[in-house]
């Protein structure tokens, strides 16, 4: 079993590259397309923007900016959506509380950090504090409904009405924000030219240091959670799970501790991401339900149960919205749900998602 | 099940019997809706304007845009989360149509032409979303038109030209005619009344005709239905332009009684909270919605003053609804209506007990 496994891999690894130069062969246009796209995309971030070029689409330094924070947004998104994600694509639970667990989480990890003034302690925290919610509703709700799909969402719907509720009462309305830490402070130069002054002096960019950090953070945790999907032992039963979750009980296999596991990492992720938020912008009442939105929709961009389409659906959203912002400041958030809405008309599964 | 249970001695009983009993049985099953109707048309002589306009003829409102919701949820297995977002399209509609306080948005397009117009729009807007949620289901229909309606919302809050931003309408009076103005709580009442009514009866007689029949076979089984030649989605994006056309009422009523539309009619909350009256009143027969909502409505008004007299704090009303909502779904899947069949089967079983 475990031989002729390890063979396929190998085998599909050293196609992999052939398999490139055969899409390419098989889709001239569109690999044509995608090419003069990435070419246009580089010379728009990389190249001083012509004066004539400026006069319409506006400085070069809003765009990059833009750029950067759709970038950087698109992160956060991912860390917020890749624990529904896991939790809906494995245990087919819409967790409509996720939202909740991810403003609980940007709470306690203020709290952390007002006790310990750690800002790196303050995640484990959160971490944790959301685990251990994420463990209690997946023991006393959900396995007790097992199957049936509207109640598990109903419950799920009155949890994060009571949680929106109580948080109120403990931290009350008003907006709070976490402090960045020291050595994460203040801007840093990129290699990026936005501007070229009269005297032949180029501008580069400035961007803060904690959005890149947190960037950084969320592409290793995204590799991460890949590698752990697909070279362990218990990425194999969560890959199985999904495939078919009755296949893989018959088989011996304790599917409902792997659900605790992976609806306590789903949850401690949101809580994570809950202090991200809280240090890109603030955590406050209605947080919740905006972040419950943005994760519906990158995963309904994405696929429904796909990691990688987290990803993909993550940037999509979180750019079109800071793009969005910048350009079309009326429409800026209905870009987000008109992408959704063409993505469901042409593939209902999601751009990476399995029927 | 339980109709096969009850009428499964009935070929013991001698046919004169079996007659009479189906004619009470009849009568007992439909006199709470008889005597309830009966108590609505008299309302209007013993009670204030402000129970009629505030309390029931709300109740009402809300109980039609949960019905479309009960609708499409009961007999189409399809949650959709979009239908206060189309009442509210029929609103904003028959703001920018007809009058409000805004000459530069509003058209002062006569009643006649505004109002059909605005529930045209709205059912359009309806069938768009069924058309979308359509192809997808169960849980997924949740997640879809929670993003549609949550879409519609932050339109409504950032766009100004049309839909006046975060101010919205104000100002959008109910229209005269027929020598009555239809503005005063009792007129008003009665308009409501007539719609909630009707949408009550036309569900009532969907549900029987054979549309509604093979909608209940899309819910229970989409392939078979396929197989024996129904166009499946076709039967659902149909139920979503019914639904739509009784929300789309429910939604030009709501603005007319209220007097104004703004984002905050059509916020997440507001959509999430008609679900609540579905799932809290039953969503197994179109009294439900109704249940739901006056239960809704008197806790809404009266419980931060309950919350207080008890020594509570007033504000945690949101709580009290949350865990309402949680209690019936956890212990009464069916809703109240649930709860009052558990309870008359019961009183059922005692009395033939005693008769024998």
């Amino acid at each position: 079993m475990t031989t002729a496994f390890g063979d396929d891999g190998r085998i599909d690894g050293a196609r992999r590259g052939d398999a490139l130069a055969r899409w390419i062969g098989h889709h001239p246009v569109a690999a044509l397309v995608i090419a003069v796209i990435v070419i246009l995309a580089l010379w728009l971030i990389l190249a001083p923007w012509p004066a004539g070029f400026e006069n319409v689409f506006g400085k070069k330094r809003l765009f990059v900016n833009a750029l950067f924070n759709g970038i950087t947004l698109g992160g956060l998104y991912f860390l917020v959506a890749s624990g529904f994600t896991l939790i809906f694509g494995l245990m087919r639970y819409v967790n409509l509380a996720h939202g909740s667990l991810y403003l609980f989480g940007g709470y306690m990890g203020y709290e952390a950090g007002q006790w310990t003034g750690s800002w790196l302690f303050s995640y484990v925290v959160a971490f944790i504090c959301c685990a251990i919610v994420g463990v209690a509703m997946q023991v006393l709700i959900f396995r007790r409904m097992e199957g049936e799909d509207l109640r598990q969402t109903l419950v799920t719907l009155g949890l994060s009405i009571v949680f929106s509720d109580l948080m109120v009462w403990v931290w009350g309305g008003n907006a709070i924000q976490i402090d960045t830490p020291d050595y994460l402070a203040g801007p840093v130069p990129t290699p990026i030219v936005v501007a070229v002054r009269s005297s032949g002096e180029t501008v580069f960019l400035q961007y803060p240091l904690v959005r890149l950090a947190i960037l950084a953070a969320a592409i290793v945790i995204g590799v991460g959670m890949w590698l752990a999907f697909n070279r362990t032992r218990i990425g194999m039963m969560i890959r199985a799970g999904v495939d078919d979750r009755d296949m893989l009980s018959v088989l011996g296999y304790r599917v409902q501790l792997l659900f605790v596991i992976v609806f306590a990492f789903g949850a401690g992720l949101a809580g994570m991401a809950g202090i991200v938020g809280g240090t890109f912008q603030s955590i406050s009442l209605g947080e919740d339900s905006n972040f419950l939105l943005a994760s519906l929709v990158v995963v309904i961009v994405g696929g429904m149960g796909s990691i990688p389409g987290a990803a993909l659906g993550a940037l999509i959203i979180g750019l079109s919205e800071q793009i969005g912002a910048v350009y079309f400041q009326n429409y800026a958030t209905v870009l987000a749900f008109l992408i959704m809405v063409i993505v469901l008309a042409i593939r209902p599964q999601g751009l990476l998602g399995k029927r | 099940m339980a109709l096969a249970q009850t009428t499964g001695p009935a070929p013991l009983a001698v046919p004169g019997e079996e007659r009479s009993g189906a004619l009470s049985r009849w009568v007992s099953r439909h006199a709470p809706i008889l005597i309830l109707g009966v108590l609505l048309i008299i309302l209007p002589a013993v009670a204030n304007s402000f129970i009629l306009d505030q309390i029931v003829g709300w109740a009402m409102i809300l109980g039609m845009i949960a019905l479309s919701l009960m609708f499409l949820a009961g007999y189409g297995g399809m949650v959709s989360l979009a239908q206060m977002t189309v009442a509210g399209v029929a609103g904003y509609m028959i703001a920018v149509l007809g009058t409000s306080s805004l000459p530069a948005i509003s058209l002062f397009w006569p009643w006649w032409v505004a109002a059909p117009l605005a529930i045209a729009i709205a059912v359009a807007f309806g069938t768009f979303a069924g058309a979308l949620s359509a192809r997808t289901e169960g849980i997924y229909t949740i997640m879809i038109t929670l993003a549609l309606a949550a879409a519609f919302f932050y339109l409504t809050l950032q766009n100004w030209p049309i839909f006046n931003g975060f101010n919205g309408f104000t100002t959008i009076p109910p229209p005269q005619f027929l020598g009555i103005n239809w503005k005063d709580p009792i007129p008003l009442y009665y308009m409501i009344l007539f719609f909630a009514a009707l949408s009550y009866v036309a569900v009532l007689y969907v549900s029987r005709a054979p549309f509604g029949l093979a909608l209940q076979g899309v819910r229970d089984n989409p392939r078979r239905m396929e197989a024996i030649g129904y166009n499946v989605t076709a039967h659902r994006i149909a139920a979503y332009a019914f639904a739509a056309l009784i929300a789309a009422i429910g939604g030009v009523l709501l603005v007319w009684q209220n007097n104004q539309i703004s984002p905050f009619s059509v916020g997440i909350d507001v959509v999430i909270n008609i679900l609540i009256i579905a799932i809290v009143g039953g969503i197994s027969h179109p009294i439900g919605p109704f249940i739901g909502a006056i239960i809704y409505v008197i806790l809404r008004t009266f419980a931060l003053d309950g919350l207080v007299a008890v020594g509570l704090d007033g504000r945690r009303f949101q709580t009290i609804i949350g865990l309402g909502f949680l209690i019936i779904v956890l212990f009464s899947p069916d809703g109240v209506i649930g709860l009052w069949r558990r309870w008359t089967a019961h009183l059922r079983e005692a009395g033939g007990g005693n008769a024998r």
